[in-house]
């Protein structure tokens, strides 16, 4: 429950939501429907990068970084088309997909954890291999049967402007916005939370507290990988339905820009995604209503530019898990 | 309380009678491991009693944390017994030793600096209600822990707040939380500032008072008389004396059964024939790392060819001294000159260039660069000077040449100049700077534990060496903590402590006995 003490820690965030909040109430009253296309719009955008972005702050948490989440995300894309086209279900592409995004994240865990290899080195092998993987095993003319459809979600889809931008979308979208919320739960309320983060800052005082560092980075880091293939089968089955060579097309690196603006925790980078997915939404809107003269690879370059801003006034004033990038070598 | 705690001694009053027949909480016999060709402990046994204080003493690499760390099932013994209140079974680790009551402070806290104290202290034994952490439980813990114990802290602190005495305190508390009936404290006043340490030195009496028994590491004699019921005085991996009754004990006593009386490596050497004064220092003063003053007012001349000897227990501000002259730390106030001409505030490199040698303590970190070759380590100092370089290009051809005879003359173990420096053992890495900073025919030659963890062989090399800088008419400073070092080689002796020179004694007159006492700080009376 928001209590005196955590409204009075958190003002500045309790206050900038609500800003935005206003903010956005206030545009839906003037264009109700412009409103709710162009939020809708955003949060459409910003799914694989919530997605992307949490697999990032599960990785870091623990103390391994992880910029193969790119290469996470193609294959779990590309696992999961061909294998829904395969067995022409949807629901086998979908596990395929996460089960992919399992094996990945399993790779850099054993090959950093346990094998030390450096984990920048670990996770570009990751991006090459789904690069290669995804292109040679490709065939043209696969289709599925179609995409995860969206549904209204009861009584939550009823909200002004909330309702359809959130509750009236796809499953993965969903589980996207419902899992930032039980991370940052488990993180910051639960013994695999403490452990998580002790491992992540400090891994020498968790082992003198008798806590296994190697087992639970392995774990956390294999298992940040269903998220990452979930991000794919999002950009292959919910979000269109088809794949195409290099679909992530750099929404992994997005994701991490995006981990680090939101200080590695879980809402903060929802908050932050939903910021960059706004920004893509806005150029896209000023380039079709024609309000301003400008060319249009101008408008694409905003939400970067805007990201670039953003992240190097951020950049500060977040600081990183203690023990992000280094291999835990028992008794150093 | 002055201002220098040092100075003031920590005596409270009487001492609790050594215990008689009080319970044997640990009990060591012929305790013994080594490290590759190292024997970091041999044959080593004693014995803690429940409710007293025992004080490990002994110089850095006495084989101390060694042996503690052996307790608390870190390293593995080779061959001995360790047993825990009668019970002999191996301690298989830190989980192990908990669950039987040890705890250990160790000199690094293990302590996770984003999290608060609550936090910390529950850290890998959480009470979880209904799946979320009982944070309300922990500082409930914290409270009744630092209360029971006299020890105030905030269990919604955060640790990187808190100062570095406070952390400690946190650690003991979660030492204590795990129900221990002997702490372990690794050099725990290292870190402490004058007053801490006299308000840990009263936690552990009170706890010691309560029935926890209580082994802690250190090498400064004044704590040990101040807080401890028994001593185990540690050198070279062996027991050289326990002290059953501290209470007639005196801190030359201790310091000369730490520094023993081995063999002293004799040093055949001519009478030295001082000329002009080349390093003069006046009034030093320079802070360590906290910011405490470490060097408090240091005056030293030091004359070409003779070798002065800077004695003391480490920790006296010949480090922070060292690093100053050598530019490497600003000084706060006083002068340093060499042969006239004032560096008190010149660089590393202008220093060097000034004609100063630096063999530095810590080698590798400040003495070689692990990852370039011999050769390119023997030219650090001077490799863009003629003959070395012309203009802004190198002469390899000229370094390599120079690499080679200095191999020769001395005798750097290595096939190979270009082989990297990093690979060859710790004696030719001395060799390495010490044939570097000798052959730059310094004016002032000042080498700090220029022997530490090289091997015997070596050591009598590098004397030799620094005997021949004096006869060529080099100053030489000398800083040593091992005693035999300083009385073997140097021409004249000044005792620091407290970071100023207390006594200055020529060599040949100099009474190992004297400048123990003189080392403790005890200088006042006789």
């Amino acid at each position: 429950m928001p209590d005196m003490e955590w409204l009075s820690r958190n003002k500045i965030w309790v206050g900038t939501a609500a800003l935005v909040l206003i903010g956005a109430y206030a545009f839906y009253a003037v264009n109700s429907n412009i409103a709710v296309s162009m939020f809708s719009y955003a949060w459409f955008l910003a799914v694989p990068l919530v997605l992307g972005a949490m697999v990032g702050v599960i990785g870091e948490r623990s103390g391994v970084v992880n910029i193969g989440i790119e290469g996470q995300m193609l294959v779990g894309a590309f696992a999961g088309f061909f294998a829904a086209a395969a067995t022409q279900s949807i629901v086998v592409g979908v596990i395929v997909g996460a089960l992919s995004g399992i094996a990945m994240g399993a790779f850099l865990a054993f090959s950093t954890v346990v094998g030390q290899l450096d984990q920048i080195i670990a996770g570009v092998v990751i991006n090459i291999v789904a690069t290669g993987i995804t292109s040679f095993y490709f065939e043209s003319g696969k289709t599925i049967p179609r995409g995860l459809p969206n549904f209204d979600v009861p009584l939550l889809s009823k909200i002004p402007l909330i309702g359809p931008v959130f509750f009236s979308d796809g499953p993965i979208a969903l589980f996207a916005l419902i899992i930032v919320f039980v991370l940052h739960f488990l993180l910051f309320k639960t013994r695999w939370g403490l452990r998580t983060r002790a491992v992540g800052e400090y891994p020498s005082a968790a082992d003198t507290a008798g806590i296994n560092v190697i087992a639970l980075r392995l774990f956390n880091v294999t298992a940040a990988g269903i998220l990452a293939g979930l991000a794919g089968t999002y950009l292959s089955m919910e979000a269109t339905s088809t794949f195409e060579r290099g679909m992530s097309s750099g929404r992994g690196f997005l994701a991490l820009a995006i981990l680090i603006f939101g200080a590695w925790r879980p809402m903060r980078a929802l908050a932050a995604a939903l910021f960059f997915g706004f920004m893509q939404s806005l150029a896209s809107q000023l380039q079709a209503s024609d309000v301003v003269n400008i060319p249009q690879q101008f408008i694409n370059l905003l939400p970067y530019v805007l990201t670039l801003v953003v992240l190097a006034a951020a950049a500060g004033r977040v600081r990183a898990p203690g023990a992000v990038g280094q291999p835990f070598v028992k008794g150093d | 309380m002055t201002d220098n705690g040092e100075q003031t001694a920590y005596t409270e009053g009487p001492k609790a009678p050594a215990g008689g027949d009080r319970e044997t909480l640990l009990e060591i016999t012929g305790l013994s491991k080594s490290f590759g060709t190292v024997h970091a402990n041999r044959d080593i046994s004693l014995r803690v009693d429940r409710g007293e204080i025992v004080a490990l003493l002994g110089e850095n690499g006495a084989g101390k944390s060694t042996l503690v760390k052996q307790i608390f099932g870190l390293i593995t013994p080779d061959a001995g017994t360790i047993s825990i209140k009668g019970d002999a079974t191996k301690i298989k680790d830190p989980k192990d030793a908990i669950r039987r009551g040890i705890g250990m402070v160790h000199q690094h806290f293990q302590l996770v600096p984003v999290m608060t104290v609550a936090e910390n202290m529950m850290l890998g034994h959480e009470t979880v209600k209904g799946g979320v952490l009982d944070l309300d439980g922990a500082r409930q813990m914290v409270r009744e822990l630092s209360t029971k114990h006299k020890l105030s802290v905030d269990p919604d602190a955060e640790i990187e707040d808190l100062p570095v005495g406070t952390q400690q305190r946190v650690e003991i508390l979660k030492a204590l939380s795990r129900k221990v009936d002997l702490l372990i404290l690794d050099e725990p006043t290292a870190v402490l500032t004058p007053q801490e340490t006299d308000e840990l030195l009263g936690v552990m009496k009170e706890l010691a008072a309560g029935g926890t028994s209580i082994v802690f590491i250190t090498h400064k004699l004044r704590e040990v008389l101040a807080a401890a019921d028994r001593c185990y005085v540690l050198r070279q991996g062996q027991v050289v004396g326990g002290v059953d009754d501290l209470t007639s004990t005196t801190t030359s006593d201790l310091a000369s059964m730490m520094v023993g009386r081995d063999v002293v490596l004799r040093v055949d050497k001519a009478e030295a024939t001082p000329g002009d004064t080349v390093l003069s220092i006046k009034g030093l003063q320079v802070r360590d790392d906290r910011g405490l003053p470490a060097v408090d007012g240091f005056d030293l001349d030091v004359r070409a060819g003779e070798i002065v000897g800077l004695a003391g227990v480490e920790g006296n501000g010949q480090r922070e001294l060292v690093e100053s002259i050598a530019g490497m730390r600003p000084s706060i106030g006083g002068t340093v000159s060499l042969a006239g001409e004032d560096i008190t505030r010149s660089n590393a490199r202008d220093t060097n260039n000034a004609g100063v040698g630096h063999v530095p303590e810590d080698r590798e970190k400040h003495g070689i660069v692990g990852g370039y070759s011999i050769a390119d380590n023997l030219v650090l100092n001077r490799y863009d000077e003629e003959p070395f370089a012309h203009g802004f290009r190198r002469d390899f051809g000229a370094v390599r040449e120079h690499a080679v005879e200095l191999r020769e003359e001395f005798d750097i173990r290595s096939p190979d100049v270009e082989a990297p420096a990093g690979s060859l053992s710790g004696g030719n890495k001395q060799k390495v700077v010490v044939a570097r900073e000798m052959s730059a025919k310094p004016q002032l030659l000042m080498a700090a534990q220029p022997t530490r963890g090289v091997d015997v062989g070596s050591i009598e090399f590098i004397h030799r060496r620094i005997v021949e800088a004096r006869d060529a008419g080099a100053a030489v400073l000398l800083v040593s903590a091992e005693l035999d070092e300083i009385l073997s080689l140097s021409d004249r002796i000044a005792v620091i402590h407290g970071g100023k020179v207390v006594a200055e004694v020529a060599g040949k007159d100099a009474d190992r006995t004297e400048i123990g006492r003189l080392m403790a700080g005890d200088s006042d009376h006789h």
